[in-house]
């Protein structure tokens, strides 16, 4: 392996797609560099990653990375639908669905709600801006209560919280980070792929042009101010040595399903990302606060997807043949006795 | 005695919903078969659990008629509060089999019915005392006794039918003769016949024929057709082909040894979700299918159009019943025809198969996953209630021969073979492009799907000679399916030039219908359409003749309104439509009375 070629020998290029359209500046375009950076130094292999999107700014950024990956820029609020559908019928993919809060939160809050509850195994990235982008910026399910709109109108409306909620619905691997914080995000999406499972990744991501003002608490100059990290991450993939460069004792290493681990730096507190109650509370009290805890806030490794739940065959059902799926000549004429059915 | 006592009348059960009667129809209308005459049997039940008035008709018919008959010969009268109103719907000279209890004196009393009081309530407390919650079905079967005898069906026939209702199991089989017999004693000792109708064994008529209902065939479809991914969400009447679909994968789909299935069914959240997975699926190459009902549709209708204009493969079986809204959710008609065939918004035009049988309904089921891969594009099998939950005499469904025909689909070798490649690029003239799916191992498999404007080359385009572009070559595709989907099936004399047109159940009322009129010396010829968008031979068949009654299920004329659109002016005006909508199968005479009116009288018809 030279150096800038990949575990699986791909230069970053191959990661990159097609130019933004986005703002310039937008917090969007800062998590595609992440996840390049991710998808790259994880070793996805093109042809297999499936990028999936439901309708908003945030559901472009498929397209500007990985081009030759096959895409799937879905309906408004629908994509875990089709991801759910895209992963059976293919379980060798390497499902990443790219979201925004009005595409959650709002028009696709029960898909949300029941890909979690299935467990599809995907890597679900909710780039969360509080405000909807492409519409011009109406408030979206996650602002919080009495941030104020552009024009200075205020949320009276309590809001959802995308993390909250994927842990009280029983998800397996929950994150909250920032765009603009690449360090603690490379890692959590790396450690997301790794995941059996649904991955949610709340990612706060500001809107430039619509929700970057005074009053906005999805703003970089807010989130900036009340990001309370939990612990930054770093990850390594599975079969590799464990490197210790930090203090014994400050360190929390998290196993994943695949062998990979992922393993917590902490600052400043005392953090169990596998006890569940604790998370909530975490999230709780740090909204009280009108802070942002950032990290892995919840994971859990034991439990089965939807592939191993549902016991489908390895081979991807894509590819069954008619022998492999027609019922035999000999039960079908058993079937086929006259006057035996009614 | 009227020439149609023997074999060819009607008998009504009027039951209460959830009083446990389905089995003792089924039991008797098998019986009946077995004595080679045809039987078409009709469940009109109550979208409710329990209480509600349900009727069961089994239409007797030497002849073969298949559909429903409009009146009633032979009434079984179980539930008090639809009593009178059961009794006046009998044909004069019929006969009604009641609970003894049933006020018969009076107004209810019609001096032109035969009756046979029985004291049902009381044998089966008498005899089944000890049998708890059997003791309901127990009494249905005594119903069953009781007309057996007074039709003259034989024991033993009843007996070979409790034996597949009850799958040969001994001590069932056994305790509900004991019933029968209570009913055939009854009959016996208590009363006298005095009414004509009766069965007498028949051959040659339904030999090798067996029962089955239009969903379970679709479901056989389904896996026979290599469905793999299964997405649904439960709707009256079309969730019995997603239940079907799950039995036959849970004892054909699983590894005896690791237990491992090679399908996936996902009971949705809703009928949006449920076309998101089959998109998704489609997508991702996997042959996927849901089954719904109207309501269903329309909140898939939003994905139906992405499938279309991303040329995304799905199966959607739509199950008619009466709407909108939930209408009457338990009844049947044919009612989503226009609204399924450009389901969503914009320029959208879908493949739609029709079947009228239960063999349509497998064959068509399978023939639908093979145009959604060939055309890449969502495809509707539209049956109704009447043909999904109904079971009907059928030939054995014959297995199939030939292979999946998966479309156009590029491999990894294949793209190592060529210069360049374009997902939208109209290669062969055909409307159909070339797709490669997800996991192909190659640097050029991958393309982006999206709803949005698109070039031939997947990128992203708002250009107004792109988008026209676009819109013209899926308009190509969708003239190359008029030559792929099932052609119309026409039966036509020369000597003739009145004819009818009819698509899916209702052919069961043309087929009578025309025998009738024929009898009252009017010949019509008959197309029966079985799929949009139209095959030529339609337009070809009407050009052929001066008056065309279309005949069809729902109040606007659907079929009617598509032919107005896409045929030729001058053919226009001589287009009849001939509609029934009361949410009960179309019977003959709806057919018939129409007909001959116009027939009479024709409008002036502007050529
Ligand atoms: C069914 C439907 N309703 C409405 C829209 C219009 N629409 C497009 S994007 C969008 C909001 C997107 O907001 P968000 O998901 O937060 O993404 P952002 O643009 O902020 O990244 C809406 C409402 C649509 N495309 N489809
Ligand atoms: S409108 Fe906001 S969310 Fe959309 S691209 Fe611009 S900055 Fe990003």
């Amino acid at each position: 392996m030279t150096a800038n070629l990949n575990i699986i020998g791909l230069a970053r290029e191959v990661y990159k797609g097609l130019p933004t359209t986005l703002c310039a500046g937008c917090g969007h375009n800062s998590i595609t560099n992440h996840l390049i950076k991710a998808l790259y130094e994880y070793g996805v292999e093109p042809h297999k990653l499936a990028k999936m999107s439901g309708i908003g700014c945030s559901s472009k950024t498929p397209a500007y990375f990985v081009e030759q990956a096959h895409g799937f820029n879905g309906l408004h609020g629908r994509m875990p639908s089709a991801a759910t559908g895209a992963k059976l019928a293919n379980r060798e993919l390497v499902v990443l669905g790219i979201s925004g809060d009005g595409d959650t939160a709002s028009i696709g809050l029960g898909q949300y709600c029941h890909m979690i509850r299935r467990n599809v195994d995907c890597t679900y990235i909710v780039e969360n801006n509080g405000c909807y982008g492409l519409t011009k910026g109406q408030f979206s399910a996650t602002a919080d209560v009495g941030s104020t709109q552009k024009g200075g109108k205020a949320n009276e409306y309590s809001t959802i919280d995308v993390c909250g909620l994927a842990i009280e619905l029983g998800a397996t691997f929950v994150a909250r980070s920032f765009s603009g914080d690449g360090k603690q995000l490379v890692p959590l999406l790396q450690a997301a792929f790794s995941h059996r499972g649904t991955a949610i990744l709340d990612v706060i991501s500001p809107c430039v042009t619509f929700n970057d003002h005074v009053g906005s608490t999805k703003s970089y100059a807010y989130v900036k101010e009340h990001d309370i990290v939990l612990h930054t991450a770093d990850y390594i993939a599975g079969g590799r040595e464990i490197t210790v460069d930090y203090e014994p004792g400050t360190v929390r290493d998290v196993e994943l399903e695949d062998g990979a681990h992922v393993l917590l730096r902490k600052l400043d507190v005392d953090y169990d990302p596998t006890d569940e109650s604790s998370a909530l509370r975490t999230i709780h009290e740090s909204r009280e606060r009108g802070e942002f805890v950032t990290g892995l806030l919840y994971v859990d490794t034991h439990q089965q997807d939807l592939c191993a739940r549902e016991h489908m065959v390895k081979q991807p059902l894509a590819t069954l043949d008619e022998e492999t799926l027609r019922i035999g000549r000999e039960d079908w004429d058993k079937m086929m006795r006259p006057l035996t059915e009614t | 005695m009227p020439a149609r006592a023997v074999n060819d009348f009607t008998i009504r059960v009027a039951t209460v919903n959830g009083s446990g009667s389905q089995s003792s129809n089924l039991v008797l209308t098998n019986a009946i078969a077995r004595l080679g005459i045809p039987v078409a049997p009709k469940n009109v039940f109550p979208s409710n659990i329990e209480g509600l008035p349900t009727w069961f008709d089994v239409r007797i018919s030497a002849l073969g008629y298949q559909c429903r008959a409009r009146h009633f010969d032979v009434l079984v009268a179980l539930n008090a509060a639809t009593w009178q109103q059961d009794v006046g719907g009998v044909k004069s000279g019929g006969a009604v089999v009641h609970e003894e209890v049933f006020p018969c004196k009076g107004d209810t009393l019609r001096e032109d019915l035969s009756y046979y009081a029985v004291p049902f309530t009381a044998l089966a407390k008498e005899h089944f005392a000890d049998k708890g919650d059997l003791r309901k079905y127990l009494m249905n079967m005594i119903y069953v006794g009781v007309v057996a005898q007074l039709l003259e069906i034989p024991l033993s026939t009843i007996e070979e039918a409790l034996r597949t209702q009850f799958r040969s199991k001994a001590a069932a089989v056994e305790l509900n003769m004991s019933a029968v017999r209570i009913g055939v004693d009854y009959v016996q000792q208590n009363l006298e016949k005095h009414d004509p109708w009766r069965v007498v064994p028949m051959s040659g008529k339904i030999d090798g024929l067996l029962f089955m209902e239009g969903n379970r065939a679709a479901a056989l479809g389904c896996v026979m057709g290599g469905c793999t991914v299964a997405a649904w969400y439960p709707i009256t009447p079309s969730s019995s082909l997603c239940e079907y679909f799950i039995q036959y994968c849970d004892r054909y789909r699983v590894d005896p040894q690791t237990g491992n299935r090679s399908v996936a069914v996902v009971q949705a959240e809703d009928e949006l979700a449920a076309a998101g997975i089959v998109f998704g699926a489609g997508w991702a190459g996997a042959r996927a299918m849901t089954s719904t009902s109207g309501p269903g549709i329309s909140l898939m209708a939003e994905y139906a159009g992405y499938g279309y204009f991303a040329e995304v493969p799905g199966v959607i079986f739509d199950v008619q019943r009466a709407g909108p809204s939930t209408g009457l959710p338990t009844r049947t008609m044919q009612g989503d025809l226009a609204f399924a065939y450009t389901l969503s918004h914009g320029d959208t035009k879908h493949i739609v198969l029709l079947p009228a049988t239960v063999a349509e309904a497998y064959e068509f089921a399978m023939a639908a996953f093979d145009l959604a891969e060939r055309f890449q594009t969502p495809v509707f099998v539209l049956s109704d209630l009447d043909l999904g939950m109904n079971p009907w005499l059928t030939p054995p469904l014959q297995y199939p021969e030939g292979s999946f025909d998966r479309g156009k689909v590029l491999g990894a070798d294949d793209l190592a073979s060529m210069k360049s490649w374009g997902r939208y690029r109209d290669v062969d003239k055909d409307g159909i492009g070339y797709r490669t799916l997800p996991g192909t191992n190659h640097p050029a498999a991958g393309f982006f799907t999206r709803g949005t404007g698109h070039d031939e080359e997947a990128r992203y385009s708002e250009m107004p000679d792109v988008w026209e572009r676009n819109l013209d070559r899926l308009n190509r595709k969708t003239e190359t399916a008029r030559t792929a989907v099932p052609p119309p099936v026409v039966s036509e004399k020369k000597s003739t030039k009145v004819a009818i047109l009819a698509y899916g159940t209702t052919h069961h009322a043309v087929v009578e219908a025309r025998d009738f009129l024929r009898d009252a010396g009017v010949e019509v010829n008959y197309l029966r359409v079985r799929a949009l968008p139209l095959p030529p031979e339609v337009a070809a068949f009407i050009k052929r003749h001066d008056r065309v009654y279309v005949v069809e299920q729902n109040r606007d004329g659907q079929l009617y309104g598509i032919l107005r659109t896409e045929l030729p002016t001058y053919l226009i005006g001589r287009l009849q439509s001939i509609r029934h909508y009361n949410g009960v199968p179309i019977d003959a005479h709806a057919i018939i009375d129409p007909l001959l009116a116009e027939q009479r009288e024709p409008a002036v018809v502007a050529e």
